[in-house]
């Protein structure tokens, strides 16, 4: 089950937290991906250590429209002229409660984390309409459905990809292309674990499972979604928090 | 029958899976040639790729039978 052997996939921020895990998992069953990010050092360091052959790193900025309706092209390109999977994982913050909230903080947030989305997503289809085939999966958020304060801009930057997500669902369904999300809770990161204890106990406190979540527990959701197996779920958005909320 | 109706007609037959006969000047897309929005999204893409055209999506609308295909290709192409 879930094996990707033979497949492709372009993984966005691909050198994060996250999106580390997911393109090592995918990588592991048997993909090969096409990893982007905007470091290429960092990029090609973890590159090197990617289970399996033939990965390629290619470099954009998901800031810039037009570097990014390249980079789909670019990446079927160096994968031999297939893409089956397309995560959109990178994603940026810009907290700020929205009294204070600049103009440039709401735009960078809903530029990089939704427009490009959509981007890569109008590309691959033209490429996955093609093939007959293909899975996108993007990373959204809890706070997507659930709101934070300080993050109106991140909220409905990751709401945005879920309806996005389910209108082009509908649109692609009949070319066996499926299009879900995968919303974390709390992820253990480098930025969590820097966390004062106290805090850390609050946190915990509201997830029912004890303890926040791994990178590795996005990265199944993510393989599923990408798999062949999972034909026949698409407009969905898979929760993985550990309970914290239940929708 | 002119080259570009014959690459039109290509395409037509590989994109949606008819038979070659079916594909006559006259065939309407949707109505004879079974052809959903999306098809027509992907036939127009093929056209546009195949003889280096850009078809606007107003232009795209009016395109309803091979003929009219083929004529818009004809009076654009480079």
């Amino acid at each position: 089950m879930f094996d990707l052997t033979g497949m492709t996939a372009l993984v966005t921020g691909a050198s994060g937290g996250i999106g580390s895990a997911i393109a090592t998992a995918l990588a592991g069953q048997g993909a090969r991906l096409a990893v982007s990010g905007s470091n290429v050092a960092k990029l090609d360091a973890f590159l090197a250590g990617l289970p399996g052959e033939g990965h390629v790193a290619v470099a954009c900025d998901l800031s810039d429209a037009a570097a990014v309706d390249a980079l789909v092209p670019r990446a079927v390109e160096a994968l031999g002229g297939r893409l089956d999977i397309l995560v959109n994982n990178a994603g940026v913050t810009r907290d700020n409660l929205a009294m204070r909230m600049k103009d440039e903080e709401w735009s960078t947030v809903l530029s990089v984390n939704l427009e490009a989305a959509f981007r890569l997503i109008r590309a691959a289809a033209k490429q996955m309409m093609k093939q007959r085939f293909g899975r996108v999966v993007s990373i959204t958020s809890i706070v997507g459905t659930t709101g934070n304060p300080g993050q109106a801009n991140y909220a409905a930057s990751k709401a945005g990809l879920v309806g996005m997500s389910k209108a082009l669902a509908q649109e692609l369904a009949s070319r066996n292309i499926t299009v879900n999300c995968v919303a974390p809770g709390f992820i253990s990161s480098a930025m969590t674990d820097a966390l004062p204890e106290a805090q850390k106990a609050a946190l915990t406190g509201r997830i029912p499972a004890g303890k926040l979540g791994a990178g590795d527990d996005i990265a199944a959701a993510v393989v599923y979604l990408a798999s062949r197996e999972a034909a026949y779920v698409t407009g969905q958005t898979l929760h993985v928090n550990g309970g914290m909320a239940m929708i | 029958m002119s080259d570009t109706a014959e690459r039109v007609k290509k395409i037509v037959v590989e994109h949606l899976g008819v038979e070659a006969e079916k594909v006559t000047e006259d065939a309407s897309f949707i109505d004879d040639l079974g052809a959903d929005s999306l098809d027509i999204v992907e036939l127009v893409m093929a056209f546009e790729e195949e003889f280096g055209v850009e078809i606007p999506d107003d232009a795209a609308e009016k395109i309803g039978t091979v003929k009219d295909a083929i004529t818009y290709i004809d009076s654009n192409k480079a």
